[in-house]
């Protein structure tokens, strides 16, 4: 993945993506159209029986969020996260980039129920 | 790997609880959800303004899941109900969310007319080419050839040309995206939330289930690449040339942008007119 990798020494952010895997349904729309294509299918089953998508090449995520942007379960997104300043990784992911409180963690949290 | 989550973007637009949805995997329509919440939040309007009504069928469930004031209609009549709402609190941002069947085949009536009256309401149309709730019947959007448990040997009914219908009713406002384009689909949803009068998108989305199974056309996956392969963009083209054929090429883009005094405004300069100052409004 040249395209990936060669970008990573310049960039201030990295990218994470965070997944509700049982939310997942195995559509593959997020590993398809995943720019740097970061993602692939897990080996393990959710509890629905679907194979969850894994992020694979940390250092080529983007945190584009083209994958929450295409997920049709709700079940992923991807964020930026400064690079320099570890611990601003956890006040960062738990601030909703829309400006939102973060209401709903705990819902995310515990998986989706029927 | 175990991910923490820590915050979905899309989660304060949701009813979380209601998760996971009634969708099948490789269905477009929570794609389309998500671009409308990413389009809410651009819009920046307060939620409790904002009402989403929608008919029935698939599409149907989006005024459950969204986390607004929202009413599940009869079939077909989520626009009737969407004026009056409208009508009465005038401070709403009315959103109609529903499918083909329901919009253009039961609702089909209301559709033109409330195009016509020009009532500031925004309507989004998933289309989907069938009525995927009841079983795959042949709906009015079916292209010619495609076939579905009421057309067998392949439908051989001319289908609507949806931008057309809407422009030649009235529509001041007539894009259309398919689930594919999801950064065009918020962007026209965040105009449309802007937009003052009868707004209208047409959302194609795979309905891997029924029509793409009955129609061997693969998965909901195989749909999205065909659609980024034969999808081409013209904003601005004239609505008569936009049928779609079975398979065809697509042709999407923004329409219409126009400006026309929505019924509101006609009503209330009218009964001034005539009422004077007995006219409360």
């Amino acid at each position: 993945m040249p395209a990936a990798t060669t970008g990573v020494k310049a960039r201030k952010f990295r990218g994470e993506v965070f997944i509700t895997e049982d939310r997942c349904k195995e559509c593959g729309f997020c590993i398809e159209f995943c720019p740097p294509k970061v993602l692939e299918f897990s080996k393990e089953f959710n509890r629905h029986g679907y194979h969850p998508p894994i992020l694979v090449n940390e250092a080529g995520c983007t945190g584009c969020d083209l994958c929450g942007l295409y997920c049709p379960d709700f079940a992923i997104y991807g964020l930026r996260v400064p690079v320099e300043s570890p611990a601003a990784t956890a006040s960062a992911a738990g601030v909703s980039p829309l400006g939102n409180d973060a209401s709903g963690v705990e819902r995310v949290r515990q998986g989706g129920g029927i | 790997m175990s991910v923490m989550v820590p915050f979905n973007p899309v989660e304060p637009f949701l009813r979380s609880e209601r998760m996971p949805h009634i969708w099948c995997s490789g269905c477009g329509i929570g794609t389309t959800v998500n671009c409308f919440a990413r389009a809410l939040a651009e819009s920046k309007l307060p939620l409790d303004k904002v009402a989403i009504v929608s008919g029935i069928g698939c599409t149907g469930r989006v005024a459950g899941y969204l986390n607004l004031d929202s009413f599940h209609t009869t079939h077909g009549r989520a626009i009737p109900f969407a004026t009056g709402l409208k009508l009465a609190n005038p401070e709403l941002t009315v959103v109609v969310y529903s499918g083909d069947g329901d919009l253009i085949a039961i609702g089909g009536n209301h559709f033109i007319h409330a195009a016509r009256r020009n009532v500031d309401i925004k309507v989004i149309c998933i289309n989907n080419f069938i009525y995927g709730m009841t079983g795959g019947q042949v709906a009015p959007t079916t292209p010619v050839g495609a076939t579905a448990t009421t057309a067998p040997y392949g439908c051989f009914e001319r289908p609507f040309n949806l931008p057309y219908l809407a422009e030649s009713s009235g529509a001041v406002y007539v894009a259309r995206w398919t689930a594919y384009h999801v950064r065009y689909i918020a962007h026209s949803m965040a105009e449309a939330l802007r937009k003052k009068g009868f707004s209208f998108i047409e959302i194609l989305a795979p309905c891997p289930t029924l029509y793409q199974r009955r129609n061997k056309l693969g998965d909901g996956l195989e749909t999205m690449r065909y659609y980024k392969q034969h999808s081409v963009i013209r904003h601005g083209a004239n609505t008569r040339d936009l049928n779609l054929d079975f398979q065809g090429e697509i042709t999407l883009g923004k329409f219409v942008d126009i400006e026309r005094p929505t019924l509101q405004q006609t009503m209330g300069q009218r009964f001034r007119q005539v009422l004077r100052e007995r006219y409360a409004g």
